[in-house]
């Protein structure tokens, strides 16, 4: 296990290295931050003091070089908008953008799970037709839209639920979230479920395919034939089964979630890491667009490995090939 | 003394879109406590269809459509399916061909073990249910008990695990056990063993079994009766050595020849020429006269009832074998 662990943090430390030479060869081919960032009144000295300060006059290989110099010292530049450290202010966005996908995440599957297993037990039934066609709207409609489409109703025509910002904050055991605050969590709803539709689809078309096939399996027949409940067959005998996949696919989507709730967080004004980048983008802050995206790469890496582990502690066979 | 277990004129069809398939058209029989019945058959007679009748386990879109199943006088066909449920696993057991299988992966043998029980009984504490699985399977010849109900089915060998699933099954002291196959899939030595501990137990226990397999050969050692299934009818049935040595049936006496045996050295087997019909179109007569040696013209107008003939035997022909 050890030498597992080692190993794989031994290759997300080239696949980060890697990843830095596109994202920086990336972001040094698209515009000039200079013409986002200066004065348009300002005269070619006072210009030419900017780029110096931001380091633009020397060549590209110079800047690489100095930014993997700082980056292996914890120092990944800093904004040319905000004159910050460009990771103190991603980590500080950081906090929602995690609370609105673990959110999103808790949504599908509390919702996804059930669903798709019942999907899956009665296949030809009318309801499991509409949960399987619902699937697949969540699957095809373009975010941004639907997000659009939920304000319009739940804020704007209903007025249930507030459609921007994320409400009051709370800290319970150091954690500073929405969630723990009546409003928070009024708040947190209507992006939360937006961002989950997608991943809620996946878990209900997992589940659903994860029980059809289990469902079959002599152990099930098996597990009945020793007269246990239609209950403890469902929920202890095949749900440890279907959860193999799916906690494979919910930890690698994870990272998308928290990569592609740029969109959401656009939409519903959800103060995150994916609203700045967006600004970011807008004003070639080239600093926090590298940053943002080492850190999205991190969090893949990580997940892959917490996946991995995970998977080993549910799947004994696989537990116990690890050790061997 | 009643039969523990009445089987009678049982019909257990399947709806599908192709039409009704009747894998299972009249059977009967009958088993007494400690008695083991052979159930024989080749694939899709409908005998494994039996065995999950008698359990209510019957998948979509199978039905019992006909036909009464009397255990201990009571009618399992008109049952709720709660009641059904507590018969399951308490009072019939059910054994399963491919022991590589009937196990969950992911589950502990005692946490399998344990739930048979306290499914049952939730009086029984979760110590006692442990200590009542170890046991269990220290009686099917499981040595260190104690480790091995922490273990995965995956490391259990195949036989190994065939014998879990038998500790299982005699959990809760059922009155009957369907076995289906439950040999099939072990190889010839751990076959030896596993029939000789079954037998073993169900004499101890006065366990009724259901044996069903394909192999006349392995009933043929054990059981006090064995029945012959063919094509979802029981063509004959009979006390063991009356059948064996006497075969009446064409289709038992083909199955007979077709054993390889001491006395016939070097010579080719016989084989039954020909498939059995598609359930879903039965002809009219016998179901087996397409490949009989003895039909006469009346086998292919109408189907032979049973006949009870001097010896115990229940007899479907027209034209038996002399």
């Amino acid at each position: 296990m050890t030498a597992f662990v080692l190993r794989r943090s031994l290759q997300s430390i080239l696949v980060l290295f890697v990843m830095s030479l596109i994202v920086f060869a990336g972001v040094n081919l698209v515009g000039d931050p200079v013409d986002m960032l200066i004065n348009p009144e300002a005269d070619q000295q006072e210009i030419e003091r900017v780029i110096k300060d931001l380091g633009l006059d020397r060549p590209v290989t110079e800047q690489y070089w100095y930014f993997l110099v700082n980056a292996f010292q914890g120092d990944l530049g800093k904004s040319f908008v905000f004159g910050e450290p460009a990771l103190k202010l991603i980590v500080q966005r950081m906090p929602a953008t995690f609370e609105l996908a673990l959110f999103s995440l808790l949504i599908a599957v509390v919702f996804g799970i059930p669903l798709g297993i019942y999907a899956g037990l009665k296949p030809a039934s009318k309801v499991s037709r509409t949960i399987m066609a619902g699937s697949i709207l969540g699957f095809s409609m373009p975010t941004f839209w639907v997000g659009i489409i939920l304000i319009m109703f739940f804020s704007v025509h209903l007025g249930w639920l507030p459609s921007t910002g994320r409400g009051d904050v709370a800290t319970v055991f150091g954690i500073t979230s929405s969630i723990f605050t009546l409003d928070g969590l009024s708040h947190i709803f209507l992006p939360a479920f937006n961002l989950a539709l997608f991943k809620l689809s996946s878990v209900i078309r997992l589940a659903r395919a994860g029980t059809r096939e289990i469902i079959l399996q002599d152990y099930i027949k098996f597990a009945r034939a020793k007269g246990l409940s239609e209950k403890r067959v469902i929920n202890v005998h095949l749900l440890k089964n279907i959860l193999i996949p799916i906690v494979t696919v919910i930890g690698l989507e994870f990272g998308s979630l928290i990569a592609f709730s740029t969109v959401t967080e656009t939409v519903f004004a959800w103060p995150g890491m994916g609203k700045l980048i967006i600004e970011a983008i807008y004003n070639l802050d080239r600093p926090i667009i590298v940053a943002y995206l080492m850190i999205i790469v991190l969090i893949f890496v990580t997940l892959n490995l917490i996946v991995d582990i995970t998977y080993s502690l549910l799947d004994p066979r696989v537990r116990i090939k690890g050790e061997g | 003394m009643p039969p523990i277990l009445e089987v009678k004129n049982l019909q257990t069809h399947f709806f599908t879109k192709a039409g009704v398939l009747k894998a299972v058209d009249g059977v009967s029989f009958e088993i007494g406590a400690g008695e083991i019945i052979g159930l024989v058959g080749e694939s899709g007679s409908g005998k494994s269809i039996t065995g999950f009748s008698i359990l209510g386990l019957v998948d979509e879109p199978g039905r019992v459509v006909g036909g009464q199943i009397l255990f201990k006088g009571q009618d399992l066909t008109t049952l709720a399916p709660a009641d059904m449920q507590k018969m399951r696993g308490s009072r019939i057991a059910m054994i399963f061909q491919d022991p590589m299988m009937t196990l969950n992966p992911v589950l502990r043998i005692e946490t399998q073990m344990i739930e048979a029980i306290q499914t049952h009984d939730s009086s029984v504490g979760k110590d006692e249910a442990r200590q009542r699985s170890r046991d269990a399977l220290g009686l099917v010849g499981i040595s260190s008990p104690e480790e091995r109900m922490r273990a995965y089915p995956h490391q259990f060998s195949g036989g190994m695990r065939q014998r879990v699933s038998i500790a299982i099954a005699m959990l809760n002291r059922p009155d009957l056990i369907i076995a289906d196959e439950p040999t099939t899939a072990l190889d010839v030595t751990i076959q030896g063993q596993v029939i000789h501990e079954m037998q073993k137990l169900c004499k101890k226990t006065k366990t009724a079994l259901l044996w069903i397999t394909h192999d006349l050969a392995v009933v043929a050692g054990i059981s006090n009766r064995i029945c012959v299934m063919y094509a979802g009818r029981v063509v004959e049935q009979g006390p063991n050595e009356a059948l064996i040595g006497n075969p009446m049936h064409p289709y038992t006496n083909g199955l007979l020849g077709s054993v390889p045996s001491q006395n016939r050295r070097g010579e080719p087997l016989q084989q039954i020429e020909g498939i059995v019909p598609s359930l879903l179109n039965l002809p009219v007569g016998c179901a087996f006269e397409n490949r009989c040696g003895n039909a006469l013209a009346e086998c292919r107008q109408s189907a032979p009832d049973e006949v009870t003939m001097d010896d115990q035997r229940v007899l479907r022909c027209f034209n038996r074998v002399k």
